[in-house]
């Protein structure tokens, strides 16, 4: 998770932002041969903190705004409650179908880094590879048209630019990382975000020490570590490094790491 | 007399738990208008709901409360008037009654004359008693999973109130939920209606209004509609019929506000993949609705619900969208289906150490070593009584029978798990007997389900769950009354209602004995599976409780014989005879305790010291019990019963005429000797002590 959302969602300060998130998830590779599961893929992730009353309303409309015409498509709210454990992190919400396919996952956060949030936020979260396929009407998102060339026509697709990737980085994930050192970075940083965040409560908790100084600790730089471990713990995962008792000890240390995170930022907010 | 309507305008709840909030909400309408009286005569409730509104429209509600008298008795009449002039005591009560001391009325009654008062309660208006309690029996309804949404978290509930409309006839009640205000509009269909509101000008017109807005708030009338164009749609193909899926209308009825049907096709290259897999992504991950053909195999065609109504251009495009998604997921389950093929089931039971079932127990490895103990000391007794089944092919069905867990399709799809086992044991030449058993491992899945079909997939069934249940009583997570996080009250249902159905020379008693529970183990499972037995008997079976108490109380060990005594014994319970039996045995039981209370000793005597009466029962039961204990073996309990019964004279007479606790202490002892036998050698079938009469 982005931290321009997990921490901005945390705390009072209101906050409206649109971004393109890149969501990697080892488990979902499928070495560039499935037309709608990737490895990697892009979200455009928005976040409306406070949530608007007629957010619903908006989010129809900005599916009108990008060309959907909703008069000729069948459109379903189902249940669908997103939880992040790894970040502490949960809400209540739905996945918004379009003609069967999930288009948009649509969330109240609920808590984020382990703390109640107050005002929450919605979090939209489009599904920018499945929405392009479906608007161009392609069969795989490897056929998306990226772009044009403007003087000759020629036509550059998703595949051209991602296609590689996905199968190089499928083999890495399923069969050459190592494991090993994968184990050995993960205690790395997380031990390096234990002593920073150390270091963070101490200067929150310093009497003398200035709002400059408090605000100066580079708390975007821990949560940074906690991602990479984040990251590894899902690499780890798809190589089946990891078994079923270890996989809850391990969310716990992430989810550590994350909480310490939110609270050192809540602190740093207030200063 | 008015009517009034409530709706609650929200965004999408889950499917899941609109019926119990719609059912729940009438419900506390219903209960709040009877107990402040505002409902006439004519009162009727009904309930809507769609994806995005819950509402109740009461028809025929009192305008306002009637008046009330109360009478209030106060001190007696010679406290409060004194030579005609009324006292403290009287003006007391008349400022406590609300009333002038001049309407104090004289009460006469048997204890003297009183001073009373006649209070007079006006009705509170319904708009303003509505106004004030509604609110509360909205935040009131239960759900699974709520949320908050306003800063200050002021209230939880499903999901944002964005709407309320509230009015009594024409007028509007001014309530308020989370912070809005009822009016008298309501909303129509997003995309087919819009944003413009939907006034609602009576409460009567609700429905009728809604369903110019494409909003169809009757579920009952969705429902309909939808099952009439699942017919309609499947016609289009010749000889097809669409698969019945009582819990996917379900799902797509409080999934719509405006349901239509589009029927799609997909690739028959898919058909080659086992329909359990082609069913379960079309109906768990789609929510489509299968077809089959006239030959009742599945067809190359999908039917998806629809939220909305679309020209036939906008048909095109949505069932192509639908196709366009469900080729992706048949492809990715062909993928996995392909995939794990590469690695047999032979080859992945290592990996099963890998994967753990308990935390505290270990290993679906483990448990597989654990299954086969347990599946050996099943075939031995059944060999042991003869029945003939194929031994190895149990066994081998045990060792992969969790093999699949750690499949692709398996991880994909986790409510698959069994039937992919048997489905790739099948494709891997591992033979029917071993495929069958591997497949139906899970069901029975309730008691209405059906017992796997083959004995090894009976004794696989049954050494999977009494493991589980001895292993989890072991670590002392037996369920507790309100908590069953294993299922273990479902495997034992199943234990029960397998060993009911096959007839399977087992009882209960030696299924856990080829578990190795033993000790406290061993007590608390016998007493977990014999109230699983009494729960088969009286709540699935529907025998009297009191004859399953009978039953039970002579042997709840061999599940069959249990239900073939208690068939016999719900036969002639009714009878004048057995009903004295009855109460012979109760008579006789509640003897014994006395006696055993007292500190009677018990001891035969000299038949010449008994009465006639005494010595003819003695006769009669000697004669009979070894008749009764021949048909009991023969289980021919019909006839024993009525044996039984016929001593009815012969116990009658003895009760009438013989004093049981005669003074002679050996008499005495001999007497109750004789009842002691009378009640042990007759209470084999069952203890008749139990059974209620009169």
């Amino acid at each position: 998770m982005a931290p321009e959302t997990f921490l901005r969602v945390l705390g009072p300060k209101p906050y409206k932002v649109g971004y393109a998130q890149p969501s990697r998830r080892p488990a979902d590779g499928r070495y560039g041969e499935n037309p709608n599961r990737l490895f990697r893929h892009t979200q455009f992730q928005l976040i409306l903190k406070p949530p608007p009353v007629n957010v619903q309303e908006l989010y129809l409309q900005s599916l009108e705004a990008i060309g959907i015409d909703l008069s000729m498509h069948d459109l379903k709210f189902e249940e669908d409650n997103w939880e992040g454990p790894t970040v502490g992190a949960w809400g209540v919400g739905w996945q918004v179908m379009m003609d069967g396919m999930e288009i948009t996952q649509f969330t109240y956060f609920q808590q984020c880094g382990g703390l109640d949030l107050d005002p929450i936020c919605a979090e939209l979260t489009y599904g920018l590879e499945r929405l392009c396929a479906f608007m161009q009407d392609v069969d795989s998102v490897y056929d998306v048209v990226w772009a044009r060339d403007p003087d000759t026509g020629a036509v550059v697709t998703y595949g051209d630019v991602r296609l590689t990737e996905e199968l190089q980085y499928s083999v890495y994930n399923f069969e050459d990382a190592d494991i090993d050192r994968l184990w050995a970075h993960f205690d790395s940083y997380e031990a390096e975000a234990q002593a920073l965040l150390a270091k963070g409560n101490a200067v929150l908790a310093d009497e003398n020490a200035s709002p400059t100084e408090k605000r100066r600790f580079p708390l975007m730089s821990t949560y940074e570590l906690a991602l990479k471990c984040s990251n590894l713990f899902n690499l780890l995962d798809a190589r089946g490094a990891i078994s079923v008792t270890e996989r809850v000890g391990m969310i716990a240390r992430i989810r550590n790491l994350a909480v310490g995170v939110a609270k050192v930022y809540v602190g740093q907010q207030a200063s | 007399m008015a009517d009034f309507l409530l709706e609650i305008g929200l965004e999408e709840v889950p499917a899941r738990m609109i019926a119990g909030a719609e059912a729940e909400l009438g419900k506390r309408v219903n209960d709040l208008l009877t107990r402040e009286r505002l409902l006439g005569p004519a009162a009727k409730v009904t309930s809507y709901s769609t994806p995005r509104r819950l509402a109740v429209l009461v028809e025929d509600v009192l305008a306002s409360q009637a008046d009330t008298e109360e009478k209030l008795t106060g001190p007696p009449w010679k406290v409060a008037f004194k030579d005609g002039a009324p006292t403290a005591a009287a003006e007391a009560f008349a400022k406590k009654a609300g009333v002038a001391v001049a309407a104090l009325e004289k009460v006469e009654s048997i204890k003297g004359e009183y001073v009373g008062a006649t209070v007079k309660r006006l009705g509170r208006a319904a708009a303003e008693l509505l106004a004030a309690e509604l609110p509360k029996e909205v935040a009131g309804i239960y759900w699974a999973k709520n949320m908050y949404w306003r800063a200050g978290k002021p209230e939880r509930f499903v999901r944002p109130v964005r709407w309320v409309m509230a009015v009594m006839d024409s007028s509007v009640v001014p309530l308020e939920l989370a912070g809005i205000a009822a009016g008298n509009a309501s909303r129509g269909h997003r995309v087919q209606h819009g944003e413009a509101p939907v006034v609602i000008d009576h409460a009567t017109h609700y429905a009728e209004a809604l369903q110019k807005a494409y909003v169809v708030a009757d579920v009952a009338k969705r429902r309909h509609s939808i099952r009439k164009a699942l017919d309609a749609e499947t016609r289009t193909v010749v000889g097809a019929r669409w698969r019945e899926d009582a819990a996917l209308i379900e799902t797509v009825v409080h999934l719509t506000e405006w349901p239509t049907v589009v029927l799609g096709d997909f690739e028959p290259v898919y058909l080659s993949l086992p329909e359990e897999v082609l069913v379960t992504v079309m109906r768990d991950h789609q929510k489509y609705f299968a077809v089959e053909g006239a030959d009742g195999k599945l067809a190359p065609h999908f039917l998806a619900v629809l939220n909305t109504q679309v020209d036939e251009e906008g048909r095109a495009i949505i069932r192509h969208g639908n196709a366009r998604v469900l080729r992706a997921r048949f492809k990715d389950a062909q993928f996995f289906w392909d995939f794990d093929q590469k690695t047999p089931l032979t080859e992945r039971v290592e990996s099963l150490k890998n994967v753990t079932f308990q935390k505290e127990l270990g290993s679906y490895y483990w448990k597989t070593q654990a299954n086969l103990a347990v599946a050996h000391g099943l075939a031995v007794t059944v060999k042991g009584a003869g029945i003939v089944f194929d031994e190895s092919a149990l066994l081998k069905a045990v060792e992969l029978a969790k093999a699949d867990l750690t499949t692709e399709l398996v991880k994909e799809f986790t409510e698959l798990q069994g039937v992919i086992g048997g489905l790739y044991a099948r494709e891997q030449g591992l033979g029917e007997r071993v495929a069958a058993a591997i497949y139906a491992q899970y069901t029975p899945a309730s008691t209405e389900d059906e017992i796997p079909p083959s004995i090894e997939g009976q004794l696989l069934g049954l050494a999977d769950r009494i493991q589980t249940i001895t292993a989890m009583f072991g670590i002392g997570s037996a369920p507790t009354g309100s908590k069953d996080p294993f299922a273990l009250r479902r495997a034992a249902n199943a234990i029960v209602k397998i060993l009911a159905d096959s007839g399977l020379p087992l009882t209960l008693s030696e299924v856990m004995q080829a578990s190795g529970a033993d000790g406290e183990n061993r007590e608390q499972v016998a007493a977990f599976l014999r109230e699983r037995l009494h729960f088969y008997l009286k709540d699935v079976l529907g025998y009297a409780y009191d004859v399953v108490n009978a039953v039970l109380a002579a042997d709840a060990n061999d599940v069959c014989d249990a239900m073939a005594r208690a068939e016999a014994l719900t036969a002639v319970r009714g009878s004048e005879d057995f009903a004295a039996i009855s109460a012979a045995f109760r008579r006789i039981k509640n003897i014994l305790r006395q006696a055993e209370e007292k500190g009677f000793t018990i001891a035969p005597a000299r038949s010449e010291t008994l009465s006639i009466e005494a010595r003819q029962l003695a006769d009669a039961a000697a004669a009979l019990a070894p008749e009764v204990a021949f048909r009991r073996q023969e289980r021919a309990y019909g006839e024993a019963l009525a044996m039984i019964a016929a001593l009815r004279p012969v116990v009658d007479a003895f009760f009438d005429k013989v004093m049981v606790l005669d003074p002679d202490p050996a008499v005495r002892g001999a007497h109750l000797g004789l009842i002691a036998s009378v009640l042990s050698g007759f209470s084999g079938i069952a203890d008749f002590s139990e059974i209620v009469t009169g």
